[in-house]
């Protein structure tokens, strides 16, 4: 590792922070898009019409049941292949990236967000319910930011799976951290520095994201909804 | 007293799962008095009241608020209905995220749409209603049983409901938590509040009841003034149930407070 610090910051740095950003572009989006559909998946769901249900249901199943790089491929290569009429859909490949993994996301997502519904007792509805709210306005101001607040580490968790999977937008040609890490590591031969530091900028991230979700699960944090309790 | 009519059952009928839970029940409550439902657990006292405000929707029968039939079908009219009806639960469900006083609020600002400041005035004021007024902004996790369901009436209350259906308020508390939410119950009746109330608390409810009805497998067994029912030779199954009552708690108390 002859050089390295010189190597890293006149070449790899400069090539990771463009990556880096790319990154962020796709992470924040998609996991914007990832609790979306999880919150609103997760929530009909519990409450939804069966029909409904029984789509989401299978929505989840597809998302959780295959990888997520054969996802990717699917809605980069295949989907332009597929026609309805004479609509064709074709991504470029941070949007393929985006809604792959927020879609995926949202599978997840949407789980916790069940588990989390689930766990509010259904008391608390009738006692909405018996004032004249709505159901809805029962479940949006009632149960669900309860809900949130019990899901929020396995919401939180699922970001963090999100920024690692990210480098998967890499193999569809998106020049994220992995992406200009590789392209650098085959144009210099030094795998061994190049990857620590891809490594480090991922930890960093990821750092970042468990500090966020701590933060506002401590702002959320009221008695009887502490962490580590009951 | 006033003899209007505030609230009218009428051969009510709810079947659970192919089980008869209420069979063909019906009586009245006449403004500011207080109808006792007793009978042992099972007997359809809890559902009883859940079909009044249509939580629970009865399967045939009708209910009437101040000389109106309620359209069980009405969503519009369901929820009109129970803004006006009032109801307290055994084990209080209060909002777990909200502090006493939004519990007490949250009502007011999503179903009767007021503005914060009127809302949160109102609710300060019906939580010192309930002796609460030193613990607005304590969570429900925060608070003992007897606290909780205090909070739970002053909810019920800031909608400025015609009756007021409790589900044995007292059940879930601890014996020396009892009494607190007693002297609330007591100062409701006494301020003239509509009530009908589940209670195993007969010696307590007998004091201010106009009526008891004694339910046991979905039928009103027995009705009649407490008095008359819980008097020692009456023979009534009302009185029966009370001594047992008494005698599982070791008091012998199965009598008429004057």
């Amino acid at each position: 590792m002859d050089g390295f610090l010189e190597f890293a910051a006149s070449r790899i740095i400069p090539a990771l922070n463009a990556g880096l950003w790319t990154s962020i572009e796709l992470i924040v989006p998609a996991s914007l898009l990832g609790a979306l559909i999880g919150i609103t998946a997760g929530t009909a769901r519990v409450y939804g019409p069966r029909l409904l249900v029984r789509g989401i249901d299978w929505y989840v199943a597809a998302f959780r049941g295959t990888p997520l790089v054969v996802q990717l491929y699917f809605w980069y290569f295949a989907l332009p292949n597929l026609s309805v009429g004479d609509f064709r859909l074709v991504l470029s490949p941070v949007w393929a990236s985006v809604i792959g993994f927020g879609l995926c996301s949202g599978a997840y997502q949407s789980e916790y967000i069940r588990g989390g519904l689930l766990s509010i007792k259904r008391g608390q509805l009738r006692a909405a319910q018996a004032l004249g709210m709505t159901p809805l306005q029962a479940v949006a101001s009632i149960v669900l930011p309860q809900a949130f607040r019990r899901a929020l580490p396995g919401c939180g968790n699922e970001i963090i799976y999100l920024i690692k999977y990210s480098s998967l937008a890499s193999i569809i040609t998106v020049n994220d951290l992995t992406g200009m890490g590789r392209s650098l590591a085959k144009a210099t031969f030094r795998n061994t520095e190049v990857f620590i530091v891809v490594g480090l900028y991922y930890l960093a991230l990821v750092t970042v994201a468990t500090l966020a979700v701590r933060f506002i699960e401590k702002k959320l944090e009221i008695p009887g909804f502490e962490g580590k309790k009951d | 007293m006033d003899d209007t009519v505030i609230l009218r059952v009428d051969n009510i009928v709810k079947t659970i799962g192919g089980q008869c839970i209420l069979d063909d029940v019906s009586f009245s409550v006449k403004k500011g008095r207080l109808k006792v439902l007793i009978g042992p657990s099972g007997a359809g006292k809890s559902t009883l009241l859940s079909c009044i405000n249509f939580l629970s929707p009865p399967d045939s029968g009708s209910i009437s608020l101040d000389g109106r039939a309620i359209n069980g079908s009405s969503k519009k009219e369901l929820l009109a209905l129970r803004q006006q009806v009032g109801m307290i639960f055994q084990d209080f469900n209060l909002f777990d995220h909200l502090t006493a006083m939004e519990n007490v609020r949250v009502a007011l600002l999503k179903v009767k749409g007021l503005n914060k400041q009127a809302a949160t005035n109102r609710a300060m004021e019906e939580l010192a209603r309930v002796g609460l007024a030193d613990k607005p902004s304590l969570y429900p996790a925060q608070l003992s049983g007897g606290q909780k369901q205090r909070v739970s009436v002053a909810r019920a209350l800031a909608m400025d409901p015609k009756v007021l259906l409790l589900d044995e308020p007292t059940s879930a508390l601890d014996p020396e938590l009892i009494g607190e939410v007693l002297t609330v119950i007591r100062d409701l009746a006494d301020e003239g509040m509509t009530m009908v109330m589940a209670t195993h608390q007969i010696s307590f409810s007998a004091s201010l009841a106009d009526e008891f009805l004694f339910m046991e497998k979905g039928r009103i067994v027995e009705r009649g003034t407490p008095a008359v029912l819980l008097a020692r030779d009456s023979g009534s199954r009302t009185q029966s149930f009370c001594a047992k009552l008494s005698e599982l708690a070791g008091d012998a108390s199965c009598e008429i407070t004057p």
